[in-house]
């Protein structure tokens, strides 16, 4: 009974920790995808949700979005600013970020 | 019942355990109350944290928001405001959006901060117990710094517009009824301040307006520095194109006293006397961070973590926006305010869940400043987390300035005014 309820109760603890354990880094990878994305709203809106003026980034394909950012960074497609910002993030984390996006839902 | 009393035992060992780790994890929501934080200054980034705590807190944060001024009115586009083109209702937005998120917003005065028993100290006599307490409180201006400018008077004699409101319309009310022919005279202070393009942007909207209106006058920029210090060649031809000899510079202009009865800026070999007296002062973080001791660097700025924001002076405390001892080439702007805010609010929400914060943060800016009614500048940056300087640093190769002056940009510059305001308080 004793060595029962002991070991149900350390059952318990280790379910939990490796659960935690568990979600940890796909967490992490979401929570950074989105301080990314975040260093965007200013202009582009919370999670990519714009106002009049600016493009919304909300629910676009992420290819799109990665295409846009890749031309913007090559020169190949004009701009007034963006060729400047896409220069400070890699390429990893334009994808985070594209991919993020595309998540969003669109309204 | 020794054997149902060593059960217990055993499990409730097992449960300490469990506490434990929930200990080191530090989840405040685990034991049933939520994490406290209270902020302080719902400016950009005062407003931004609290907004992205209810958006990225999962429901397991409480937030306060002590704020003086009944409502949020930006310092960016106020330019426009002085000069006539908006109106102050314009570049006013209400805490309405921040209530119904459920922050809950405090109109009142913060008189001092209790670190050790973690309080937070009102005016009324209220206090607000914390967890984590976020101080944004804006800047101080540095009056004893400028002779003759000390007191209410003075200062709503010769206006400063550095923060938005009352100020905005004095001097928009001394532009209005300056005479053509009128000197409209405008002092910066040596960098850095608060908003590096925004005294040239000024000089650029008042030059516009008086061009339209009395194009006998002229603009005079004092610059205590030795350069111009946002933007250069793209104000410098505004003022030389656009305005053409209607705005004239002088570097190494540092303003030490004001003679408010004739408006005379008296400078260190020169004396100025003006129709329109505007002076920017120098600054340093605002009071609230002298008495919680969160200043720490030349007696002016808060030094902070780079990863957290919080105050390299007092635990538990960080600081946000133009309080802050800037990193290299970093401006103080309210963009930047509203970015460093969302770094706190990931570092603050991850250091509850017992989480290390995240190792790479980035900060972008983009400043956009009105060389005229309709055409707009930009400066920009990137800037991420150097692990050896432990310190935020530009990211090689990115960011820049404008081509040229343009509408397009105007109108850019309207939409990011509509868009950080959404991302700040809606």
């Amino acid at each position: 009974m004793k060595q029962n309820t002991m070991r149900l109760a350390w059952r318990g603890v280790l379910l939990a920790t490796a659960g935690l354990l568990a979600a940890a880094p796909a967490f992490a990878q979401t929570s950074v995808a989105r301080s990314l994305a975040a260093t965007c709203a200013n202009c582009h809106g919370t999670d990519g949700h714009a106002k009049d003026g600016m493009k919304t980034l909300a629910g676009k394909p992420a290819d799109e979005i990665i295409k846009l950012v890749s031309e913007f960074r090559t020169g190949q497609r004009p701009a007034t600013i963006m060729h400047q910002i896409s220069k400070g993030y890699t390429e990893d984390q334009i994808k985070m970020v594209a991919e993020y996006f595309a998540q969003q839902p669109a309204k | 019942m020794s054997q149902t009393i060593s059960s217990r035992r055993g499990f409730l060992k097992a449960a300490a355990l469990a506490g434990a780790l929930a200990a080191v994890g530090g989840c405040a929501s685990l034991g049933g109350s939520k994490a406290k934080v209270v902020v302080i200054g719902g400016g950009y980034g005062g407003a931004t944290l609290a907004r992205y705590l209810t958006l990225w807190g999962g429901g397991k944060i409480d937030v306060s928001l002590v704020e003086r001024n009944p409502s949020f009115i930006s310092c960016p586009m106020s330019n426009l405001v002085i000069a006539g083109y908006r109106k102050i209702e314009d570049i006013t937005v209400s805490y309405d959006g921040l209530k119904a998120r459920g922050v809950r917003v405090i109109q009142g005065e913060v008189t001092g901060i209790d670190a050790t028993a973690r309080k937070v100290k009102l005016a009324d006599g209220s206090e607000l117990p914390y967890d984590r307490l976020v101080v944004s409180p804006g800047i101080e201006f540095m009056w004893n710094d400028v002779g003759g400018m000390a007191t209410a008077a003075a200062q709503e004699a010769i206006p400063h517009a550095w923060k938005a409101g009352t100020q905005t319309l004095l001097l928009q009310k001394q532009l209005m009824a300056m005479k053509d022919g009128g000197v409209f005279a405008i002092s910066i202070p040596r960098a850095p301040y608060r908003c590096p393009p925004g005294p040239y942007e000024r000089a650029c909207l008042v030059a516009d307006y008086l061009k339209k209106n009395k194009p006998k006058s002229k603009v005079l920029i004092l610059d205590a520095n030795e350069d111009v210090v946002s933007k250069k060649g793209l104000f410098t031809k505004a003022w030389q194109g656009t305005y053409g000899g209607m705005i004239e510079y002088r570097n190494n202009n540092e303003l030490k006293e004001v003679d408010v009865a004739s408006r005379t800026a008296i400078l260190e070999f020169d004396k100025v006397k003006a129709d329109v007296l505007n002076v920017v002062p120098p600054q340093r973080a605002a009071d609230i961070a002298r008495t919680a001791g969160l200043i720490n660097v030349n007696n002016r700025w808060c030094d902070i973590d780079w990863l957290t924001m919080e105050s390299k002076a007092v635990p538990n405390v960080h600081v946000l926006g133009d309080a802050t001892f800037p990193a290299p080439t970093m401006p103080k702007s309210g963009h930047m305010a509203n970015q460093q805010a969302k770094l706190a609010a990931a570092a603050l929400i991850d250091l509850f869940d017992g989480k290390a914060p995240n190792a790479n943060p980035m900060l972008m800016n983009t400043c956009y400043s009105y060389v005229s009614e309709k055409q707009g500048i930009h400066v920009s940056s990137v800037h991420h987390y150097d692990a050896a300087k432990k310190t935020m640093l530009p990211v090689t190769g990115s960011g820049g300035v404008s081509v040229a002056a343009s509408v397009i940009e105007g109108d850019f510059a309207a939409a990011w005014a509509r868009n950080i305001w959404a991302d700040s308080l809606s």
